[in-house]
């Protein structure tokens, strides 16, 4: 089955329940990410990373704008509110994705922890290029089109997060052991990442996406050689600790991240700003 | 090359009579050219100045990048700061050509900067505290030094002039992103509009000081005499805050904004616009750290420094083993 319009979709309603899934969690993910991303700003360990990582955010958010635009198309609601109004009951990002940067806040005493952003964004790119490979022959047409624009940004994500994670996982005393306690600590709740959720069958079932359990081995083969040449175990199991966010499950830290992000928008959602 | 060994042989002050004749015939001046010593100081530290004062101005505007009302105007903002970070790395790499000679680097700039040697634009030190703010500080903020820097496009020095024709390129982008925010919030709701209004009252002094006083004797700190000789820049101070007037109230106006200074108004007979001047001694308190929000931004630039110090340590000794 192809579908290749919006308007299809009306007579197929259990494909687009779950493309629609599908869709919010590609979109929320890309877009706490981006968010967290953002309150690095001016906060990056060198000026020159500051620009990087500020372009890699702007496009994962352009990203996120590009699914919540399919969502906009099949009549969900505008991507817009989509982003900023829903609250964190009804997101669907893993729960890795919204967790803070570290203590402080983004205006007062930020004390971000630049291995967890490495080792964070570094997993998550490797599994959204993954995910965004196996959506390029996704049977719903836009999402496919959309998958192969995301791609060609990708690769270069990719190599940046790379580059951090071999370096400064292979340099001695302070950094690897800031580096080891971060990949730990993202293997706790990495499960979440990798999980399509509950309607993941009916997403396989329908050709909107390959499972869930075909997309976690391709992400194991390609991170096995890393793992080697940093010299540290990669475990077989993922957990998902703080709960599947796929499910609607999260934590105070979605609800505060909602609250900042949508704080201009809330003063009156009906205008144009 | 004769014409090199033979200038080596010449005395300080035949180099400089040279030196005076190339920039005043419109040569420009490279990083390895002889230049006298006033000069390469006043260019340390106003493109010192400049970068920091782009890296310092990246965090009033950082506020609301997390906090843009739309993606759209999350995407324009966050691009439009990644900008500004980037002109400030620009305009490092042209200071540390100028320093090396001297021995020093980038770090001595981040330590004048916390030891508060190295003083950053007035307008950075002020608070952001609406949407319109960031705005406003797109529109009005970047459209002045659009202004500043269009005056020194043509710098005796080559490297400032190339960094600065970059730049300004991009401040005009970032003038249209801070207009189309104005826009709708000019052509908005009541609370829009309002939150407007208010925005520019607050930025209109600190517009003002933009610009630096008309003369030395205001604050005894004015850089512009040096400057000019040397054919860094061409219009003074007054010049420019003239122009931006020029450019700038028929727009305010246009939109349905009052001017916050009642006595504005363009003198036909003396060709210039009469304003109230801003408060001289305040600028001066501003500019040594002691402006609102002064602080709490070198904190957060100092904070990052040295939390993340470990990183750049990992960085160095990996480079060393290579
Ligand atoms: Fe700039
Ligand atoms: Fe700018």
């Amino acid at each position: 089955m192809k579908i290749t319009k919006p308007e299809e979709l009306h007579q197929h309603p259990e494909y687009k329940e779950a493309l629609v899934e599908l869709l919010f969690q590609l979109a929320d993910d890309d877009f706490i990410l981006s968010y967290r991303g953002s309150e690095w700003l001016g906060l990056a360990p060198h000026i020159e990373e500051d620009i990087a990582f500020s372009s890699i955010n702007q496009d994962t958010m352009g990203h996120a704008a590009m699914y919540y635009q399919l969502l906009e198309d099949i009549g969900i609601g505008k991507a817009d509110d989509l982003a900023h109004q829903r609250p964190s009951s009804e997101r669907r990002n893993a729960v890795l994705l919204e967790e803070v940067n570290g203590p402080g806040h983004y205006l007062h005493e930020p004390r971000y922890d630049w291995a967890f952003a490495v080792v964070r964004h570094y997993f998550y790119t490797q599994a959204k290029k993954v995910r965004i490979d196996s959506l390029k022959h996704s049977s719903y047409e836009p999402l496919a089109q959309v998958a192969v624009k995301i791609n060609m940004e990708l690769y270069y994500h990719l190599m940046h997060w790379r580059t951090w994670f071999i370096q400064l996982t292979n340099a001695q005393g302070e950094a690897r052991e800031r580096m080891k306690n971060a990949v730990a600590k993202v293997f706790e709740d990495f499960g979440g990442v990798l999980t399509l959720g509950a309607k993941g069958d009916r997403m396989v079932e329908f050709g909107l996406i390959e499972s869930e359990e075909t997309l976690k081995q391709r992400w194991v083969q390609a991170m096995k050689p890393i793992f080697e040449e940093v010299n540290l175990d990669l475990p077989s199991e993922f957990g998902m600790k703080r709960g599947n966010g796929r499910n609607g499950e999260h934590t105070a830290d979605l609800d505060e991240a909602i609250m900042t992000l949508s704080e201009v928008y809330r003063l009156d959602p009906l205008t144009a700003w | 090359m004769p014409v090199v060994t033979s200038f080596r042989r010449l005395s300080e002050e035949e180099k400089y009579e040279r030196f005076m004749q190339r920039i005043e015939a419109g040569e420009k001046i490279e990083a390895d050219d002889w230049m006298p010593e006033d000069y390469r100081m006043t260019l340390i530290k106003l493109i010192a100045m400049h970068a920091i004062s782009e890296i310092m101005g990246a965090l009033p505007e950082k506020e609301w990048v997390p906090k843009a009302p739309s993606l759209r105007r999350k995407l324009g903002i966050m691009a439009k700061v990644q900008d500004e970070m980037g002109h400030g790395q620009l305009l490092l790499r042209v200071a540390e050509d100028l320093m090396a000679p001297l021995g020093k680097t980038r770090e001595e700039i981040m330590q004048d900067l916390f030891k508060g040697d190295l003083k950053f634009h007035n307008v950075f030190h002020m608070p952001a505290p609406t949407w319109a703010d960031a705005g406003l500080i797109g529109w009005l903020v970047d459209g002045a030094a659009i202004i500043t820097q269009t005056n020194m496009l043509d710098a005796s020095y080559g490297p400032y002039a190339r960094a600065l024709k970059r730049i300004c390129a991009e401040e005009v982008f970032h003038a249209q992103h801070g207009e189309s925010i104005i826009l709708a919030l000019a052509e908005g709701t009541k609370e829009q509009k309002e939150m407007l209004q208010d925005a520019l009252n607050r930025w209109w002094e600190a517009l003002l000081m933009f610009f630096g006083p008309a003369s030395s004797e205001t604050t005894g700190a004015s850089k512009q005499d040096i400057t000019i000789k040397y054919r860094i820049r061409t219009k003074t101070n007054e010049q420019l805050r003239q122009d931006f007037f020029t450019k700038y109230v028929p727009r305010i106006l246009a939109l349905g904004l009052k001017l916050p200074d009642e006595t504005m108004h363009f003198d036909e007979k003396q060709g210039k616009w009469i304003y109230k001047q801003p408060d001289w001694n305040k600028f001066k308190e501003i500019i040594r750290n002691n402006g609102p929000k002064s602080k709490e931004r070198l904190r957060l630039r100092e904070l990052s420094y040295y939390h993340n110090a470990w990183v750049r340590e990992a960085l160095s000794g990996q480079s060393a083993a290579v």
